[in-house]
């Protein structure tokens, strides 16, 4: 890691005026935390031009999968603008509670799946979560030989994933062989005196070989390593990316009678970067 | 009610008793709220004279502890009039932190019940903050009926209530969110509550306890949804001249917790910004009185601090109302139950809401300063005076107007009953008589005051408490939606 990329507290979003200060200031270091050292952009989705979604970058999953996705989730997928959208130079991925195909609810999951995949990195998004029981918004990497291997030797890394029903709370989460789903390895990351749907707040991971840092903003709140996983190592191949809003499922449990619909997750930019 | 012989600010809140047909009335005498003047000058310190440097706002305290060991920033406790007093005490022996905490002893049903507001000594600014939170356990499971902030004696303009609040006997964390934290900049009303068993299986005789009671910056009372008239789109017809009062219409806040779970609270129409789609028809004041002022349709629609709130109120003006015939008799020969012509007696109530069957409403009105009352989805109700009961021995009649503001249907069967509680002057007990008296549909005209003069040929009338009114033909589905009554009393 010779590049040390450092982000300052208050000026996350200005990438740039953030990466301008550090050379032109001598910094507090109190004040600063070093949660990524990757810089070598590789792809950005800014989301900045209305409408539909780049589809050099992105694809849609349709429909319910097998078993609502194997999670027994209720919501069918589209790729109609009324589930997923750029405007205002935001993605919108809206869950609407509907009739539609014999499902109740109706959203949207993009994945970059032959178009964009690679092996480690820095994954990063700026999001705004929605809320309310049974919303299962997620941020998250697949294995891009899952058709081969199968799922879960293909590997899956959760940079992001939250309940709902836990609006302070976020997962950070690795599922591979002997260690997938009620026994995947990872960890919570709470927001304190905040909540992760009233703003946007950025879900990273730094990946290289034999670790996997998870971050929220500016803060590193878990490292994965081989010594950590119950299992077999996954994730020394590339792995494209997915952001879908998932209703109901075994994660979270059914949506109820206070569970506003429709329900949106913001997203202000997916970028990849490079060591 | 008097306080050192002086008659000052008498708030009335009311605790509705359903099941059992009674009301109690909790009063809140506050004779030493100090009003502070919102400008203090500063002192000058040059001869040069700029405004802004001789002048301005003041910032009263921003004192977030209410109790923390003891109380905090100066606070009085006035409890409610009829609240059991010795409900509140501190309690050195209980604490979630530290030395203290507050106590409440609830009275056993039918003993009364506790209940008091802790205003400030002086205004604080709690625009800074989102919530009142405490920690509290209870000796038992229980509900605490109403509990919340701001009354203050004076309007409680900002009143904020957490209904049926459940409490356990595990100290646990509770939030009342404030519905709009920038109002709250000269807050009186730190915290109040009212709890006492509403019949025999609702908790009484048990404590609880707060501690750590204060206003708090959380951060996590978020995703706010307003609502008016409980969230529901309200049509209604209404007389030129008429009032509607906002305020006893479902105007609440929802927030999500941090937890998760969502926290609705009732909440004072001032919090509200009102909205008339046509000023000329309906206007509405800052306290959410809507003032109908021409014929016509105007819908009423609020925000919350900039949130569209859920729900509407859409008033269809049907012309100017007729008032029932005044009454001429002289006071000394009647006993009034409801007139604006004569004092009348105490009432418990004029719709006892009697659970599980009865469905009407009751949508009270003023006119002119004269006050009616309005029943809606009608199908049984009855007024209730016991303390003390009508001796009707030397009253001959009872007088009743009564207005249907529909066609009348043909097959009106509408029955008044009239009961007298006996010697034990309390409803059942095995002494009750009643007397009953029909009425058809040629006793009515539609939209036109009925005078209905019931002769009083019961035995026992020394001790009438009841009047039901009912309809008899399809007592689930009344063939009269509503209807209105005024000038109920007995006479000579």
């Amino acid at each position: 890691m010779n590049k040390i990329y450092k982000i300052k507290v208050s000026l996350f979003k200005s990438l740039l005026i953030v990466f301008t200060l550090f050379f032109a200031t001598s910094c507090n270091t109190d004040e600063e935390q070093t949660v990524a050292t990757f810089t070598n952009l590789v792809m950005q989705d800014e989301f900045d031009t209305n409408g539909s979604l780049d589809n050099t970058i992105w694809d849609f999953n349709i429909g319910t999968g097998t078993n609502g996705w194997g999670n027994n989730e209720l919501q069918y997928y589209t790729d109609r603008s009324e589930n997923a959208i750029v405007q205002n130079g935001v993605l919108i991925i809206t869950a609407k509670k509907e009739d539609f195909n014999g499902a109740g609810y109706t959203s949207a999951r993009i994945l970059t799946k032959g178009k964009f995949e690679q092996k480690y990195g820095r994954f990063e998004a700026r999001i705004r979560l929605p809320y309310g029981q049974g919303t299962w918004p997620a941020f998250w990497l697949l294995g891009a030989n899952i058709d081969e291997v199968g799922w879960p030797q293909c590997g899956e890394i959760d940079i992001m994933e939250n309940r709902g029903q836990e609006p302070t709370l976020i997962s950070g989460t690795v599922h591979g062989p002997g260690y997938s789903a009620g026994e995947s390895i990872g960890k919570s990351y709470e927001l304190l005196n905040d909540r992760f749907d009233t703003g946007f707040h950025v879900f990273g991971i730094e990946w290289g070989p034999e670790y996997i840092n998870f971050y929220v903003d500016d803060v590193l709140y878990n490292q994965i390593t081989p010594e950590d996983v119950t299992g077999e190592w996954v994730y020394d191949h590339p792995f494209f990316i997915i952001l879908n809003l998932a209703i109901g499922g075994d994660y979270v449990g059914a949506p109820n009678a206070e569970t506003v619909f429709p329900q949106r997750m913001l997203v202000d930019y997916v970028r990849v970067y490079q060591k | 009610m008097e306080v050192n012989g002086k008659l000052e600010h008498t708030y009335i809140s009311t605790l509705e008793n359903k099941k059992d047909k009674e009301m109690k009335i909790i009063q809140f005498i506050d004779s030493k709220i100090i009003f502070v003047l919102g400008l203090f000058l500063i002192t000058f310190t040059s001869c040069e004279r700029h405004l802004s440097d001789e002048a301005e706002f003041a910032t009263h305290a921003t004192t977030a502890e209410i109790f923390i060991d003891g109380f905090e920033g100066g606070l009085d406790y006035f409890p409610f009039g009829g609240s059991f007093l010795e409900a509140f005490s501190v309690d050195t022996d209980e604490s979630y932190t530290g030395e203290a905490s507050m106590r409440f002893d609830i009275p056993s049903f039918g003993v009364g019940f506790g209940g008091a507001t802790f205003p400030s000594t002086a205004p604080r600014d709690l625009s800074g903050y989102d919530a009142l939170t405490f920690w509290a356990k209870a000796s038992k499971g229980a509900d605490i009926n109403e509990i919340g902030f701001g009354i203050d004696g004076n309007g409680s303009k900002y009143q904020v209530t957490a209904s049926n609040l459940a409490i356990s006997t595990k100290w646990t964390k509770y939030i009342v969110p404030i519905p709009d934290p920038k109002k709250l900049i000269e807050h009186i009303g730190m915290f109040w509550y009212a709890e006492g068993a509403e019949n025999e299986n609702d908790e009484g005789g048990y404590s609880f306890w707060i501690d750590d009671l204060q206003f708090e910056k959380l951060g996590t009372i978020a995703q706010p949804r307003p609502a008016i008239l409980n969230g529901e789109e309200i049509t209604e017809q209404a007389f030129n001249g008429g009032t509607v009062n906002l305020a006893d219409r479902g105007l609440t806040q929802t927030f999500n917790l941090g937890s998760g779970a969502n926290q609705t609270v009732s909440v004072a129409p001032s919090y509200f910004t009102f909205n008339s789609t046509d000023v000329d028809v309906a206007r509405v004041s800052e306290l959410g009185v809507v003032s109908i002022v021409g014929n016509g349709t105007a819908t009423i629609t609020a925000t919350l601090n900039g949130v569209k709130a859920l729900g509407s109120l859409t008033i269809e003006t049907i012309g100017s109302f007729d008032f029932a015939p005044t009454p001429t008799l002289a006071s000394s020969s009647v006993i009034s139950i409801f007139s604006d012509a004569y004092t009348n007696i105490p009432v418990d109530f004029f719709n006892g809401f009697w659970e599980p069957f009865q469905t009407t409403l009751s949508a009270d009105f003023t006119l002119n300063n004269n006050n009616i009352l309005g029943y809606t989805n009608f199908n049984f109700v009855g007024h209730q005076f016991s303390s003390p009961t009508v001796d009707a021995t030397e009253k001959s009649t009872l007088h009743i107007n009564m207005y249907i503001p529909a066609e009348i249907p043909a097959d009106l069967d509408f029955l008044i009953t009239i009961k007298d509680f006996g010697p034990d002057k309390a409803d059942g007990g095995g002494d009750d008589t009643t007397q009953q008296v029909f009425f058809y549909a040629e006793d009515f005209e539609a939209y036109t005051w009925a005078t209905l003069e019931i002769p009083i040929t019961m035995v026992n009338k020394n001790n009438i408490g009841q009047i039901i009114y009912e309809n008899i033909n399809n007592p689930t589905t009344s063939s009269i939606e509503s209807f209105y009554l005024d000038n109920i009393y007995f006479h000579n």
